[in-house]
């Protein structure tokens, strides 16, 4: 990209308070560790030097990223300009901004600082960290968004607060869906991880001065069952715990609200504020998330299709909360509601049947292991009777499920396509939006005549399927998304 | 190889041990002479003036098709076994990661000239192809 030499736009500094966050940011990394030593005053202290050589590298390098990293906005471009040794310019054309992510953790909240972020329409994983900048005031902050996405204001800085149409609001009773995601049990994962890499800092643990705690040994004396039963219900309540907290600390105050100059705006957090504004006009759909706990206490979550926003915390727009609520706010967004609530066409009956073969396959094969095991004396007969009643029965659960969730529609100017029973989703994407057509068959596709229609679009999951559609509705779906593709390749 | 390495181990008969390798050896020389003739049977590519179009894979079967005005870029590529056969590998990308369009085994002279021909039409293009 060219830099164009404009002396007469003076480059701007981050917030002189940073020079405070760094160090006091690195401390508390290295918290844990100090405890450790502390509190139990052994280990081994021959890594401690190392880490404390760390941590003083660490707030020195974040001294000199404070005094090299600087940022402007000329009339067509966003330039950062950072590194000691090798100087690096980054820039961006304003009118390829499609999105700003600010995040202000709780020193920085103390402060009165935030963390920029940059979301263009490059492709995901490319070189993201260049378009951040960690530590503008909360005043330059909101200066910066306008300049960077209020495009009707013209050049005047954007007049910040003007009252957008609040579209979902934060409800207090939303917590109970909380427990409901995934987010528990891998929160629970994370902080296992982190535990056992503390112990590791210890160093190597004398066995010998190990006892087992009374309570284990009589845990043991229960017997396997009663041990595994307990560490079950115990992982449960403590995921369960975990995700309403986190719940919580992420999703608190969550405000959803359009404003005037073109733009969706998203605020939300406890500890960490998170504010997030997606260019309007760039969004290519929304995707209503229905997982299968969730489907379970009627909760659904609302994720935006957008450029510039992955998949991922970007683009929220309304964490799991009441699948009516998740439905409305994605009326309200979208403008229309036939994509939302509107019938969807069905599939072949070929569908069907693979649903009924890809979820009754593997069930199959397990139920014939289990008589096997129970066969050859392995396993008792009732137990493996059991189990195989139990997997047949999931299994049928499952295609069933399935076969309830697929469908797609063509519905004014939205492709909508839904699939999934663990994960099942509703994909509501803009035919605009989509830039390609890929069409996938597996053998087995081609032999019940099927195949898998995926619309390709920049943003969000990068593409959406509509599963197991015979070839003349695929040939349709991509007429209707993007007219005229086809026709030089049909056959008359 | 986790079989070959479970035959090799200790504790195999004789009699299994030949009859694992034969029946590998034939599934070996199956696949190398099957898939790449199915391979060469399904590969089809097409450019227009208004879209890319190809189609790829044996087992599992792919087509793609992206319209000229949503490439981003366009990139030919030759490795060392390419460049001994004299071939191409043309990749046609948009700003979907889901999407770019990979044709392989283009004899040089096509590939080029397809370059320059995806090259000129993607920039005669207006908007910013996403």
């Amino acid at each position: 990209m060219t830099v164009e030499v404009a002396p007469e736009i003076p480059w701007r500094r981050l917030s002189r308070r940073m020079l405070f966050v760094h160090p006091v940011h690195e401390l508390l990394r290295f918290l844990p560790l100090i405890v450790i030593f502390v509190v139990f005053g052994r280990g081994d202290v021959s890594n401690a030097p190392y880490g404390l050589i760390a941590a003083a590298a660490a707030v020195l390098l974040g001294v000199m990223r404070w005094l090299t990293t600087e940022y402007r906005v000329t009339p067509d471009q966003v330039q950062i300009r950072s590194g000691l040794l090798e100087r690096k310019i980054s820039s961006v054309a304003r009118d390829r901004v499609r999105a700003v992510d600010v995040t202000a953790r709780v020193m920085h909240r103390l402060l009165g600082l935030a963390v920029v972020t940059i979301g263009t329409g490059r492709q995901a994983g490319q070189n993201d960290d260049a378009l951040r900048l960690d530590g503008l005031t909360v005043e330059e902050t909101a200066r910066l968004r306008g300049e960077l996405l209020d495009r009707t204001a013209g050049e005047e800085a954007a007049a910040p607060a003007t009252p957008g149409q609040v579209l979902a609001r934060w409800r207090t009773s939303w917590v109970r869906y909380g427990p409901f995601s995934f987010s528990g049990f891998v929160t629970l994962g994370v902080l296992a991880g982190g535990a056992a890499q503390g112990l590791n800092e210890l160093g190597p643990v004398d066995t010998d001065d190990v006892h087992l705690p009374h309570v284990v040994e009589q845990l043991a004396d229960l017997g396997i069952g009663a041990v595994v039963t307990v560490a079950a219900i115990a992982l449960v309540l403590a995921a369960t715990m975990l995700a309403t907290a986190g719940y919580f600390i992420a999703h608190f105050r969550f405000t959803l609200s359009r404003e005037a100059n073109g733009t969706l705006h998203v605020s939300r957090g406890l500890l960490t504020t998170r504010a997030t504004t997606l260019e309007e006009r760039r969004l290519r759909g929304v995707e209503l998330d229905l997982p299968l706990p969730l489907r379970l206490v009627r909760g659904a979550r609302l994720t935006a299709i957008a450029t510039g926003a992955d998949a991922g915390a970007t683009a929220l727009l309304l964490p799991p909360a009441p699948a009516a609520e998740a439905r409305e706010t994605a009326v309200r967004v979208l403008g229309d509601d036939t994509p939302v609530t509107g019938a969807l066409r069905e599939h072949p009956p070929a569908a069907i049947r693979r649903r009924w073969t890809r979820a009754l396959g593997p069930a199959a094969v397990l139920v014939a292991a289990t008589l096997v095991a129970g066969a050859a004396g392995v396993v008792s007969w009732p137990l493996a009777a059991a189990v195989a009643a139990v997997l047949l029965a999931s299994g049928a659960a499952l295609a069933l499920d399935r076969i309830r969730a697929l469908g797609h529609a063509i519905a004014g100017r939205w492709l909508v396509a839904q699939s999934g029973s663990i994960r099942r989703t509703r994909a509501i994407l803009e035919r605009d939006g989509v830039i390609g057509v890929n069409v996938r068959s597996s053998y087995f596709q081609r032999r019940a005549g099927v195949c898998t229609f995926t619309a390709t679009t920049a943003g969000g999951r990068e593409g959406y399927a509509v599963l197991d559609v015979d070839e003349a509705t695929a040939i349709g779906l991509a007429e209707e998304t993007v007219p005229g593709l086809l026709t030089p390749f049909l056959r008359a | 190889m986790i079989v070959m390495a479970v035959l090799m181990s200790t504790g195999v008969p004789d009699w299994a041990r030949v009859a694992g390798i034969a029946a590998v050896t034939v599934g070996a020389i199956a696949f190398v002479v099957v898939m790449p003739r199915w391979r060469y049977a399904v590969h089809r590519w097409e450019a227009t003036d208004e879209a890319v179009y190809t189609q790829t894979g044996w087992f599992d079967q792919e087509r793609r098709i992206a319209p000229i005005t949503r490439i981003q870029t366009v990139d030919s590529a030759r490795g060392p076994l390419e460049q001994l056969f004299g071939l191409s590998t043309v990749t046609v990308t948009t700003a979907s990661a889901k999407g770019p369009l990979r044709i392989a085994g283009l004899d040089v002279a096509t590939a080029d000239g397809l370059v320059d021909a995806l090259t000129a039409a993607a920039q005669a293009s207006a908007g910013d192809a996403t």
